[in-house]
């Protein structure tokens, strides 16, 4: 029995990613995520809901971390200092160096920015960052005896992976979010054919399927030449972690590979730090950056130097990445203001913009921006969209369960109606269960646990000497006696279990009368009988005893005359317990008839 | 044949004491089964002769029977394999006694290992079908094995051996002639995924060596895609792609409906889908198979490209039918607003297949692949389909443009070939052309070159088209100047393609574009003659585009026919007597009046034994003038010319050496008075073998002449010899050498000499007897008349004939800096060459280093630093490292190519190699055929460097 608990977050809505699993009676909880649309309570995920009361350590055998976006970690120094946990987290290399980056900044912008009380410290960060466990992609994990996880490879971030957990021979395989489709700095995701009895994917593109990023990339390349060409200035609003090191990849390549010249900038704060760690874990790379990496380190980039806020007024052309993303503070807005007024620059937004932003608007056509103290800005640059997505597709998820062929599959961290329609394709391609619980659901899902258990080497000897060679696909049949015994299995040969029990053997023989219409002598008929066994059953050995029976292996059949009727001839088939299968298939053969004789 | 028997005949017995009995010796001294393994490790290290291998054999049997240590047994039955493939060994006869081994053996993997051997011995008597017949039941008997390694062995043996002819297997009546198909089908369901693999791999053995697979096969071979084992897939999807080709218009039903398709769509559907499979070596062996199924139905292969879109569930336009759309509406390039890929139609949801079982988006998803090999390998088979098949040339040119974008070079380059190779199918839409000309700024020099390669032979459609193609172009040449010549060359095909799209630009390209607003362009500028080069080779085929040239075009014209030939084709420019021709097109239009002038001046030259030796001399020097001049002219003609060229300077040489006054005294010359006649002797033998090496398309008649030409050198030279050393003994050996070379001469050339009336080589074969039995003062007396007295033999010219050049581009020599190193360690200089018309550059092209103090170093550069960008031409790219003690002061290197030769390996020494076969088997004198040098043929490039001492 696996349970699956969609605890405090999670389920059918996007942000917030918090899962709750309950497998073989081990319970381990997924991701730690917070809700960024809110500033209330409801940013973390509601933890007594897990225990009611009690100690959330005593519950939980394991947290696991899939990746370091604040929706997957965010509330993990809040769970694991405030509210109390003290059992391992596991996480991987890069999440774990750059989960502390993020979490500071966050706890920054709360505190220092907005003036909230009751949040998590900075000592509490570390705090919180002692109890993780760093794992490596494929290593299995023991977690206790009975309990270990595994890694694979996630692409979408740095870092990000999707585990595996696995109880006995029970196992779920929790994907995190994920991306099939490489990009320039990141691999495509990937698993074994391990088969798991659940597979929780995310779902965020359930009802998408994407143009190649091909196209993508070259518009975007386009775009940012052609203005840098005619000398404006292009503005890339962006998140300091992931797609910004894609897109820089990405430019910097070209410019290397073009030969430009114009500058590239790059905010300063905390890209810096995580341009670092993206130089220390090229393993998590893509193959192009692993392989070329000796000759130069694609992060150490030639062409995208630091940002000055004093760079922004040169003249001629420039690229400038800056934070944050949606345009709504911060660098990118200055220079955004600084830069709209020209028509020759370019604004490329590289990603989703909430409402009510300044990047939404401008997004959905607005020209004229009003700005704080009543000022209108208008904008004459050109602004583009330009969406590079890290996320699966609905492709892409068909992909990964092709992969791993699960026998269940759950869908989470998407939207209700577009999950409807990707679990209706799955059930209907691959014919498994597909679940998509609600928040704070739990959905119960009933394996099909194979016990294992030990047989005695003599008799998996014998038993194969008698039949074929063994083979995968097929069931095979094998005579045993299953002794259950101080909680093992153990499947030993009736003599072996007699003697352990003390037993005496018994014989159980079976014995049939079949009645057959044959005028003719007995000894004829016996000669008939014995042509068409003969003719019939051609693998075994059927021979014609010298005393008047007949015998199929170790089947005896004896043929007399019916006292009353000399026509009816009375077939005796005896045959032993071990012989069940073949005695019961010859009566069955007899009974049909004998064939009419053609001498 | 009778005489080769006797030789062997004649071959001595060796009786030294025998292999087999020292190891006999050192298997009995082993005390135990380690020391036994020393002993047969170090006996496996050496050589055994043919004749002791069977001896050898007997003696580790015996031992072998003995031996109970597994290993050990295990370590004899790899020397059986290894002995029976001794060369010249039969192994029949020890057949008998390796099947015996298998009787008894328990060990697993000894029994793998003698399966082994016996594959060994059976692959040496394939002919024979008994034993194959013998060794493949013993196979079949093993198959029931439990280890892996055994059953492994088993299949293999029988896909090698197992019969392949239906009628052998029916002459052999036994338990084994049944089907060896079936045998082997059977385990493809073996519990072992390595056993699965060897079954498969049997089963494509057993198709190679000829064998028509069962289509019942295909059936199970599906089943086993969906293995969980790598290698079994990989296997599989080879297996599936072999039955496709074999029966292709076969039917098979789909399952879960009624309907049926053809067996080749069926698997290529199936091999499609093993693109997107787990395993990247899966992928790229699916991808490669693609290539190769050109049977397929239109379109299934159409839906290789196709990938619908979707958003929210409702239909999206992909970014390419988008442009296309754009395209076609009239409108260029609109300002992208957000939401112009926003989806259109809703779609119904129980239409969408996610997962197609068919061909759906194959290559969408191979394009995208992480890892390039499988990005390559799709590349490479869409190229291969888009040749075959027009209208997927056309359909998959937009992925194949994007794929110029690859983060990967070599996938870049290799995409633009592609693009190349199906070029003859397509025309680019201008929103394509966009996005390949962008690629033009690419800072990879192969990339560009392989660009412009590409432009050479594209279809644009519009004019706008053309004129993009020439501003992208332009741009390429500001920023990199050194793509002149191919950038021009590109322009030239694109002008000679295109030329009614060419016309209506002519205007604005001359006068009125903004770059050339100038009364009279700079004849220097390489951007103007760029555009001089496209207009005039559309003009060729387009009379009516001269009458809009200005006067200035017309005199740049002139200038550049004359400069730059090979880019500017001969125009027929009404009242223009400055280019029109001195001979009246209607007199020869059809034979090039190059051509003509060529022959004429060289039909001139073979008159000249009638003249007197002034007028012999200052003819040949006209002559010879004359054709140089052509060659500059006529590229094409250029190999021709140098080629006549160089043999008339050879006679020139010859005929004035020969007339040299001093022949006249009577007392030994002096060093001076010899220094002219031996340096042409030496001269004249140089250039020989550069007529010999140089050029390709050089045929038998053109090397006769060579030869001859080199006789008579090497006549000159020994008449030097022979007047300026005291003494007549050095003469003998000289004489005698060069008689000897005179009689090979004859043997090689024996046809040609009937065509060699009153030459040199001719009279002197006369002369030969008297010539064998004088003394050397006389022969070089007769020597001497006869040189003087021989005609001057016609050179007769092939249909082809290219001169070998090679042009360093980098390193420049036009750097200023030194290149500074440590003395004593080495740096590495980039060389960067092209090569043109040069035969196996390979084996045959040297890097030379020429220090300062003479010392000259040769390098060979490794076999993968030469690439092939077309035909005829090759690339060098390479690394020559450098050292040299310390110097004071910087210093210039001097780099050169330099062309090796050997006369082993020339047209004539292969004949005389045949020729010696048959007649005799006297060795011709090593000297003669060894003769190995090399020929510069680079202008040679200065390198500033500076070698410091180390610092302590």
């Amino acid at each position: 029995l696996c349970s699956f608990c969609l605890g405090p977050g999670a389920g059918q809505d996007v942000g917030r990613s918090c899962i709750l699993v309950s497998i073989a009676g081990k319970n381990v909880m997924l991701d730690c995520g917070m809700h960024m649309g809110y500033n209330d309570d409801r940013r973390f995920p509601d933890f007594s809901y897990i225990t009611q009361n009690g100690r959330l350590t005593d519950f939980l055998d394991c947290v696991i971390i899939s990746h370091f976006h604040l929706d997957h970690c965010g509330a993990l120094p809040y769970f694991s200092e405030m509210v109390g946990y003290d059992g391992p987290i596991y996480m991987t290399h890069p999440t774990k160096a750059i989960c502390p980056i993020l979490l500071e900044d966050y706890r920054k912008i709360t505190v220092d920015k907005k003036g909230e009380i009751n949040f998590f410290t900075s000592q509490m960060i570390k705090d919180c960052m002692k109890k993780v466990v760093a794992v490596h992609l494929h290593q299995t994990v023991q977690v206790d005896e009975e309990l270990e996880i595994k890694a694979y490879y996630a692409g979408h971030v740095l870092g990000a992976a999707m585990f595996q957990i696995k109880v006995g021979c029970e196992s779920v395989v929790y994907t995190g979010d994920y991306n099939m489709t490489p990009d320039r700095h990141l691999g495509a995701a990937w698993i074994d054919k391990c088969r798991p009895d659940l597979l929780i994917s995310e779902s965020t593109y359930a009802t998408t399927i994407r143009d190649s990023k091909r196209c993508r990339e070259r518009d975007f390349l386009k775009k940012v030449h052609e203005t840098v060409e005619r000398g404006g200035k292009v503005l890339i609003p962006v998140f300091a972690l992931g797609r910004a090191q894609e897109l820089c990849i990405l430019l910097e390549t070209f410019w290397e590979r073009m030969n430009l010249k114009a500058p590239i900038y790059f905010s300063t704060g905390l890209t810096e730090k995580a341009n670092h760690y993206y130089k220390l874990f090229i393993t998590w790379t893509n193959q192009k950056i692993r392989k070329t990496f000796v000759q130069r380190n694609m992060f150490e980039f030639k062409h995208i130097k630091a940002f000055d806020r004093a760079f922004a007024d040169n003249p001629g052309p420039m690229v400038v990445f800056a934070t944050p993303g949606m345009l709504h503070a911060g660098q990118s807005l200055q220079i955004f203001k600084k830069w709209a007024g020209n028509e020759k620059n370019m604004v490329i937004m590289p990603g989703y913009c909430v409402q009510g932003t300044v990047g939404h608007k401008i997004l959905s056509g607005q020209r004229k921006l009003e700005m704080e103290g009543r000022q209108i800005l208008e904008v004459k640059m050109q602004v583009e969209y330009m969406s590079f997505s890290a996320h699966a597709d609905a492709k892409g998820i068909m992909q990964l369960i092709r992969q791993a062929e699960p026998r269940n599959v759950l869908l989470v961290h998407g939207e209700a109606k577009k999950m409807e329609f990707l679990k209706q394709k799955i059930e209907q391609e691959f014919h498994v269960n597909c679940y998509m619980p609600a928040n704070g659901e739990t959905t119960t899902i009933f394996t099909n646990p194979s016990i294992p258990v030990d047989i005695s080497l003599g008799l998996l000897k014998r038993e194969t000497a008698i039949g074929l060679l063994p083979d995968v696909k097929k069931p095979q049949l094998m005579h045993g006696t299953l002794i259950m015994k101080d909680n093992s299995f153990r499947l030993v040969s009736p003599e072996q279990a007699l003697k352990e029990l003390g037993l005496a053997e018994h014989q159980l023989r079976f014995t049939c009368r079949v009645h057959i219409q044959d005028p003719r002598k007995e000894h004829e008929t016996v000669l008939r009988v014995y042509n068409h066994l003969k003719g019939v059953l051609k693998d075994y050995s059927v021979q014609h005893l010298p005393d008047g029976s007949i015998t199929v292996e170790s089947i005896l059949i004896q043929a007399t005359a019916h006292s009353e009727d000399q026509g009816t001839k009375v077939l005796l088939v005896s045959w032993t317990y071990q012989d069940e299968e073949l005695g019961s298939y010859l009566t069955a053969l007899l009974k049909k008839g004998l064939p009419p004789s053609t001498s | 044949q009778q005489q080769h028997e006797d030789l062997s005949a004649k071959k001595l017995r060796l009786t030294k004491p025998s292999k087999s009995a020292a190891l006999h010796v050192d298997l009995c001294k082993a005390t135990s089964p380690a020391d036994a393994l020393q002993y047969l490790l170090q006996f496996a290290r050496k050589p055994v002769e043919v004749e002791s291998v069977e001896g050898v054999v007997r003696i580790l049997l015996e031992h072998y029977y003995k031996e109970s240590d597994a290993s050990v047994r295990l370590k004899i039955a790899s020397l059986l394999g290894l002995l029976s493939k001794t060369a010249g060994f039969s192994p029949d006869c020890i057949m008998d006694d390796a099947i015996n081994t298998l009787q008894n053996e328990k060990s697993h993997q000894v029994l793998a290992q003698l399966l082994d051997t016996l594959l060994v011995i059976g692959t040496k008597l394939t002919e024979n079908p008994s034993v194959r017949m013998r060794l493949v039941e013993v196979a079949c008997k093993h198959l029931t094995d439990s280890s892996h390694g055994v059953r492994n062995k088993c299949l293999q043996l029988i896909g090698c051996l197992g019969p392949v002819e239906k009628g052998a297997a029916k002459e052999v009546e036994s338990q084994a002639a049944k089907d060896v198909q079936k045998i082997i089908g059977d385990h493809f369901n073996d519990q072992d995924p390595r056993v699965r693999t060897a079954a498969i791999k049997a089963m494509l053995q057993l198709h190679e060596r000829g064998l028509k697979l069962h289509q019942a096969i295909y059936g199970q071979a599906c089943k086993l895609l969906a293995d969980d084992y790598e290698q079994v897939r990989s296997a599989a999807v080879q297996l599936i792609w072999v039955l496709s080709q074999l029966y292709p218009e076969s039917i098979v039903p789909i399952p879960s409906s009624n309907e049926e398709i053809r067996l080749v769509d069926d698997a290529f559907g199936k091999i499609c889908h093993m693109v997107s499979d787990g395993s990247w070596v899966v992928r790229v062996q699916a991808a490669k198979l693609l290539g190769s199924m050109q049977q397929v139905s239109s379109h299934f292969l159409e839906q290789t490209l196709d990938k619908k879109l979707m958003s929210d569930l409702r239909r999206k336009r992909t970014a390419h039918e988008r442009a296309k759309e754009l395209y076609s509406s009239g409108e260029f390039s609109s300002g992208r607003k957000w939401g112009d890929d926003a989806p259109k139609e809703e779609i119904d949801t129980g239409a969408v297949n996610l997962i197609e079982s068919g061909a759906c988006g194959a290559f969408v998803h191979g394009l995208e692949d992480e890892m390039y090999e499988v990005r390559i390998a799709a590349v490479e088979a869409l190229c291969m389909l888009a040749q075959s098949s027009p209208s997927f040339a056309e359909k998959c040119l937009d992925f194949l443009v994007d794929m110029f974008n690859d983060e990967i070079e070599e996938v870049r380059l290799q995409s633009i070939h592609t693009m190349r190779k199906i070029s003859n199918n397509i025309t680019l839409r201008e929103d394509q052309l966009d996005t390949v000309l962008a690629v033009l700024e690419d800072s990879s020099r192969d990339i560009r070159e392989a660009l412009h390669e590409l432009l050479c032979c594209t279809n644009v459609s519009t004019k706008e088209g053309i004129h993009l193609a020439l501003v992208e172009l332009l741009k390429n040449l500001t920023k990199y100047p050194t793509d002149r010549e191919s950038i021009w060359k590109c322009l030239k095909f694109l002008g000679s393609r295109h030329p009614t799209l060419v016309l209506p630009l002519v205007p604005e390209l001359l006068s009125t574009h903004p770059f050339f607003d100038t009364p009279e362009p700079d004849m220097d500028d390489p951007a103007y003659i760029a555009v001089l080069v496209l207009i005039f080779n559309a003009a060729k085929s387009c009379p009516t585009m001269p009458a809009l040239f200005s006067d200035h075009t017309f005199r740049h014209y002139a200038y550049l026919r004359d400069s730059l030939s090979h880019l500017v084709p001969p125009l027929r420019l009404p009242g223009r007597k400055l280019v029109s021709s001195p001979v009246s097109p209607s007199l020869a239009p059809h034979e090039d009046p190059s051509q003509q002038f060529l022959h004429q001046s060289l039909e001139r030259v073979y008159n000249l034994q009638h003249l007197d030796p002034q007028g012999v001399q200052e003819l040949l020097e006209f002559t010879i003038r004359d054709l140089q001049r052509l060659g500059e002219l006529q590229s094409e003609l250029a190999g021709m010319a140098d080629f006549t060229a160089t043999y008339l300077r050879c006679q020139l040489l010859l005929i004035k050496a020969l007339q040299e006054k001093l022949w006249n005294v009577a007392a030994p010359l002096y060093l001076k008075q010899n220094a002219l006649a031996s340096t042409a002797a030496k001269q004249i033998l140089e250039e020989t073998y550069k007529m010999e090496f140089m050029y390709s398309g050089v045929e038998s008649r053109q090397v006769v002449i060579i030869h001859h030409m080199r006789l008579q050198a090497k006549a000159l030279q020994l008449i030097v010899t022979a007047r300026t050393t005291r003494g007549v003994e050095p003469l003998f050996g000289m004489c005698e050498k060069f008689l000897q070379e005179v009689d090979s001469f004859q043997r090689c050339f024996i046809s040609e000499l009937p065509h060699m009336q009153g030459s040199f080589v001719d009279k002197l074969l006369d002369l030969m007897p008297r010539l064998m039995t004088s003394k050397p003062s006389e022969v070089v007396k007769i020597l001497q008349t006869t040189l003087r007295q021989s005609t001057f033999l016609h050179l007769p010219l092939p249909e082809q004939l290219h001169r070998a050049t090679a042009n360093i581009i980098e390193p420049t020599g036009e750097s200023d800096n030194p290149l500074r190193f440590t003395s004593g360690l080495v740096v590495a200089l980039d060389v960067d060459a092209t090569l043109e018309h040069v035969q196996d550059p390979q084996g045959t092209v040297k890097v030379q280093v020429l220090y300062p103090d003479g010392q000259a170093q040769i390098i060979h550069p490794k076999p993968a630093d030469f690439r092939n960008p077309g035909p005829g031409r090759h690339r060098l790219i390479t690394q020559v490292y450098l050292s040299h003690t310390a110097w004071t002061e910087p210093c210039q290197i001097e780099v050169r190519l330099l062309l090796a030769y050997n006369s082993n390996r020339s047209k004539a020494s292969a004949k005389i190699a045949k020729s010696a076969w048959s007649e005799s088997l006297e060795a011709i004198p090593q000297s003669e055929t060894g003769i190995e040098g090399t020929i510069p043929f680079s202008k040679p490039v200065k390198v500033y460097i500076m070698p410091k001492p180390a610092r302590r």
